[in-house]
């Protein structure tokens, strides 16, 4: 339909941008009728993510003049970027933003690294960032994920992890159910994908490389690897950040510091 | 390293405590004395700074000025899962784990790799009026049995003082007065000392040897229970 209004490409996209960022706007505006105010974080997500996009795209052509090692710095910046975006989904959690880039760089970076060293990611910098960048995505994702839900978890338990910590529990056993809690919630979008894949979506990756003419057998296979690094990556990430987290809720005299009002 | 306390009769003493939180004084320089085997009330209304003052006692939380020496020793030198330990804390709202009552009882001594005993279990709860309880679940507890499930849970980690926060303010009447009564005959069986937080007067009353007052997190009135509260 808006092929019929747009002949130019660029002016095409931007149609198509407009009227899903409209569906989107259109969805928080009926969940503000129902009370529920998200639509500021809609809009901003969406005018950020779509600069941000172009902003990645630009700089994409340039780097696929420059030198290989120049998407290890590009993944580096996608890390801290993460790390920062999802901390964000841990307001007043001490050390959010360090303990979600160290367990993003860890989760994603030591993912990317050692499957580029066994081959499976190719070193080009058409291959390396776009397939690192989905593996740091769903980390970001994951981390957020378990940070949000391990702090609504730890403030709806207060008295629990502080009657424990009464009767002389360690403090890290005494939130060890809301660590787990917060490990397993935060996996089960990667879980679900792997579940479906096939069935309820073709991914993108897959889709790509249909197009650009390599063989249906390996681009299933290829997606399969890509979906299963993106689950180990987003483990490790939810591990580290959710035991690296755990500790900082403590004060040195294992007092809990994560107080509703606090 | 353990600080000597001048009043060694004493088993525990606080001095000048106090806890200040972003400019706001929660509690001010309290400092009293807890001798052993007494029952000892602090009360005063709502935002008076009572289970302030248990939360700094047990340290789950930490004071900004002044300290507490028990047995003589600076409880900062004490290990804090040590001195928990030694100072039960029975709250407003008795927080139990799920799962069964035997496995909340059983949750004090296992922090320290103890396996409490069926028949030990089955006494305790016995002690509190829970006679066969092991095995029921928390989840069908009413209100006072839970508040005894509570206690006892505490009791299992045989502590030297029993620190209760308005342990029956969330009960009807009839169980506020079979707990009242259920503590009162514990800790003077045991000879265990304990601080009882309560707005209630009458309970203080009833159940105190002496009192504290406290009114916006200071100290108004210390002494025997039958004059400071009748004043």
């Amino acid at each position: 339909m808006l092929k019929l209004f747009f002949s130019n490409q660029l002016y095409l996209g931007l149609a198509q941008a407009g009227v899903a960022a409209l569906l989107a706007m259109l969805v928080a505006l009926l969940a503000r009728r129902r009370g529920i105010h998200f639509e500021v974080e809609t809009a901003t997500a969406m005018v950020r993510g779509l600069v941000q996009i172009l902003a990645v795209g630009s700089i994409l052509m340039l780097l696929l003049k420059g030198p290989r090692w120049s998407s290890g710095l590009l993944l580096t910046a996608m890390i801290v970027a993460a790390g920062a975006t999802s901390s964000r989904r841990a307001r007043e959690m001490p050390d959010a933003f360090r303990i979600s880039t160290v367990a993003i760089a860890l989760g994603a970076g030591s993912m990317i690294a050692f499957m580029t060293w066994l081959g499976v990611i190719d070193t080009a910098i058409t291959s390396l960032v776009p397939v690192g960048s989905m593996l740091i995505a769903n980390a970001m994702n994951t981390n957020g994920l378990a940070l949000n839900r391990f702090r609504a978890d730890v403030l709806a338990h207060v008295g629990e992890i502080e009657t424990a910590l009464a009767l002389g529990a360690r403090s890290d056993d005494s939130v060890s159910p809301y660590v787990q809690a917060s490990f397993e919630a935060s996996l089960i979008p990667a879980i679900d994908s792997l579940r479906s894949l096939g069935i309820v979506w073709i991914p993108g990756l897959m889709a790509g490389m249909l197009l650009s003419g390599a063989r249906p057998v390996y681009a299933a296979i290829y997606q399969f690897v890509v979906l299963a690094m993106i689950f180990a990556a987003s483990g490790l990430t939810s591990l580290v950040s959710t035991l690296l987290i755990r500790g900082r809720i403590f004060s040195p005299a294992q007092q809990l510091l994560l107080q509703p009002g606090r | 390293m353990a600080t000597s306390s001048p009043a060694d009769a004493c088993i525990l003493r606080t001095e000048q405590l106090g806890r200040t939180v972003r400019g706001k004084v929660l509690l001010e320089d309290v400092s009293f004395d807890l001798r052993p085997g007494e029952i000892f009330a602090v009360v005063g209304p709502s935002g008076s700074g009572k289970s302030s003052l248990l939360r700094l006692l047990n340290r789950l939380d930490e004071p900004t000025s002044g300290t507490v020496y028990l047995d003589g020793a600076d409880y900062r030198q004490i290990e804090p899962r040590e001195l928990r330990r030694k100072l039960g804390l029975v709250t407003q709202r008795p927080y139990l784990f799920p799962g069964t009552v035997e496995r909340n009882l059983q949750f004090g001594p296992a922090q320290w790799g103890e396996v409490m005993p069926p028949e030990e279990v089955a006494g305790l709860l016995a002690r509190v009026g829970l006679k066969d309880y092991q095995q029921r679940n928390v989840a069908n507890l009413s209100g006072g049995e839970a508040q005894r499930v509570s206690v006892a849970r505490t009791l299992a980690n045989s502590p030297l003082l029993l620190l209760l926060d308005e342990p029956t303010s969330a009960l009807d009447d009839a169980s506020k007065l079979g707990i009242e009564s259920l503590i009162e005959k514990i800790v003077r069986e045991q000879k265990l000392t304990c601080i009882l937080v309560t707005h209630d007067k009458a309970q203080a009353l009833r159940m105190a040897d002496r009192a504290l007052v406290l009114e916006n997190g200071r100290m108004k009135r210390i002494g025997p229970a039958a004059e400071v509260l009748h004043a």
